[in-house]
């Protein structure tokens, strides 16, 4: 990896539900009983609202591939060894869209809309685990 | 609602583009001076009319960027703005000073974005160099939700976040890649035409761009602007001082300014853009339509970023922009005349100066100073910004006497 490890999250304290749920390997997103609607990235009010309503809760995950590229070339020399490297966003089924990396998938292969599942990477030495998608 | 097209663009410079700093390096508040001092001398009008001033940000001083122009220029402002919408600066800052001009507050506000990064350097003071200097516009800060939640997994900067919408739109509208394409091939014959331009001496082919490597599909490394070395600056000044220039003044009609987002990705549609509204506005404030146009400078980080802007200010319909390219010629001597000094696609981007570089296009044709790539007879313009990613979108309606 050399001079530029790749850039990890590091939760804040209202973000830190999130992280703590992929540890466990479930995915927890905070939820506007107001609005009826889910929310992320974790906020402190409810955007659109500024409700003081958002509560956390547990989706499974699943979700549609809203769009992807294919870097040919690194995006920065952190991500030197990824090219091919799929940046994708990943839409879940309860709404909110998510910015993840492809993983165990053949470009050719991908297609906008198509299902796609998660796969939970853990980072000890971070103390943080990653969501990556794959195609279901 | 609106502007009454009483303020006036009178003078604009734009710096030749380089890949590399001509002369003895100079810092960004430097490079403030001497843009305003080359767009004064355009104007014909001298430093002491100026009592506003907009800028973008400083590389040598955090806060305090207009007071510290003002204090460094030696003048006295009743309006000191500093705006920070990335590439949709330039757009905005012209609106803004209208608007200040309108409202009595002043009477000659210079606009100015520095577009060389290179700044002297001193050992004993070095720069706060961070790893945001591969991210782009993405904030690695802690707390920040791109540090968080997008730059982890490499969402970051610009090439992929755009690329991305591009995927989005072929799987949505279809793709014509040789359409696409073309963009930066009109751009390109502008840009051979246009001294200044970084590719003023390298046409190139809609095969050309094609052949080109793919960086981040579907965009060719054509299709991507080339980082370059520069600065702009326009005047903005009332119709008194307006009339005591020698250059035709270009009135500012009408404006739009819509701010969605950061990332384009949160978007509830991330293919209906700022632009919806940021056009219409301008328009309907100018009392004009997109057909009234004699040409328009289209803000193009990317060929995508072009294709939308032209759908979403109702230049065609949603959807049909590849078919609307490849049925015009987009050159200066087209039927359809877009970025005639070359878009950033051809003359390259200084930073957020190349949002000025729009403004500039513009106002020389309506100007009448276009040269070689002068549009006949061209009485209107529009004028797109964008920042972010397809996030904050600016547009300007301007208009000749």
């Amino acid at each position: 990896m050399g001079e530029f490890s790749r850039p990890m999250p590091v939760p804040t304290p209202i973000s830190q539900p999130f992280w703590d749920a992929l540890a466990e390997h479930t995915i927890r997103i905070q939820y506007s009983p107001s609005a009826q609607r889910y929310v992320f990235y974790p906020r402190i009010l409810a955007p659109g609202t500024l409700a003081d309503d958002l509560e956390w809760r547990q989706i499974s995950g699943a979700a549609a591939l809203y769009s992807y590229t294919v870097a040919h070339r690194p995006v920065a020399p952190h991500f030197a060894d990824a090219v091919p490297h799929i940046i994708a966003v990943a839409q879940w089924d309860e709404g909110p869209r998510f910015a993840t990396e492809i993983v165990n998938a053949d470009p050719a292969e991908l297609r906008v809309g198509m299902r796609i599942q998660p796969v939970f990477v853990d980072v000890p030495e971070e103390g943080i685990t990653l969501l990556r998608y794959e195609p279901a | 609602m609106g502007l009454r097209g009483e303020a006036a663009i009178v003078g604009y410079t734009e710096r030749a583009a380089t890949k590399r700093p001509t002369g003895p390096l100079e810092s960004t508040l430097e490079q403030w001076a001497r843009l305003a001092a080359a767009t004064l001398a355009d104007a014909g009008l001298p430093a002491t009319e100026v009592d506003g001033i907009c800028t973008g940000h400083l590389q040598e001083v955090g806060i305090f960027a207009p007071s510290t122009i003002a204090e460094y220029l030696g003048m006295k402002v009743n309006f000191a703005e500093m705006v920070d919408l990335g590439g949709a600066s330039a757009a905005a800052m012209v609106w803004r000073a209208a608007a200040a001009i309108e409202l009595g507050l002043c009477k000659a506000v210079l606009c100015v974005l520095p577009g060389t990064p290179l700044t002297p350097f001193s050992e004993k003071k070095p720069p706060q160099v961070n790893d945001s200097l591969h991210f782009g516009g993405s904030s690695n800060r802690y707390g920040s939700p791109q540090a968080e939640f997008e730059i982890p997994y490499g969402t970051l900067g610009q090439n992929g976040p755009y690329a991305r919408v591009a995927t989005l739109y072929s799987a949505t509208y279809g793709y014509d890649e040789r359409a696409m394409a073309k963009i930066a091939a009109d751009q390109r014959v502008n840009a051979n035409h246009h001294p200044g331009a970084i590719f003023h001496d390298v046409p190139i082919t809609v095969e050309d761009v094609i052949n080109s490597p793919v960086i981040v599909s579907p965009l060719h490394m054509l299709e991507i602007v080339m980082p370059v070395m520069g600065g702009a600056g326009v005047l903005v000044t009332n119709a008194d001082l307006a009339r005591r220039s020698p250059n035709r003044p270009v009135w500012v009609k009408g404006f739009g300014e819509r701010v969605n987002c950061k990332m384009v990705m949160y978007a509830e549609n991330a293919l209906q853009t700022p632009m919806i509204q940021a056009a219409p506005s301008a328009f309907s404030m100018a009392g004009l339509s997109p057909a009234d146009m004699d040409m328009v400078s289209i803000y193009d980080c990317y060929t995508i970023t072009a294709l939308l802007s032209l759908e979403d200010a109702g230049f065609c319909e949603k959807g049909a922009g590849l078919k609307f390219v490849a049925e015009h010629d987009l050159t200066f001597r087209g039927d359809f005349p877009m970025n005639t000094a070359g878009g950033q696609l051809g003359y390259g981007q200084a930073g957020f100066a190349g949002g000025m570089h729009h403004v500039c296009d513009a106002s020389r044709q309506i100007m009448g100073r276009a040269g070689a790539t002068q549009v006949t007879d061209c009485n209107r313009a529009f004028v797109s910004g964008n920042g972010g990613v397809l996030a904050e979108q600016t547009t300007l309606v301007l208009e000749g006497d």
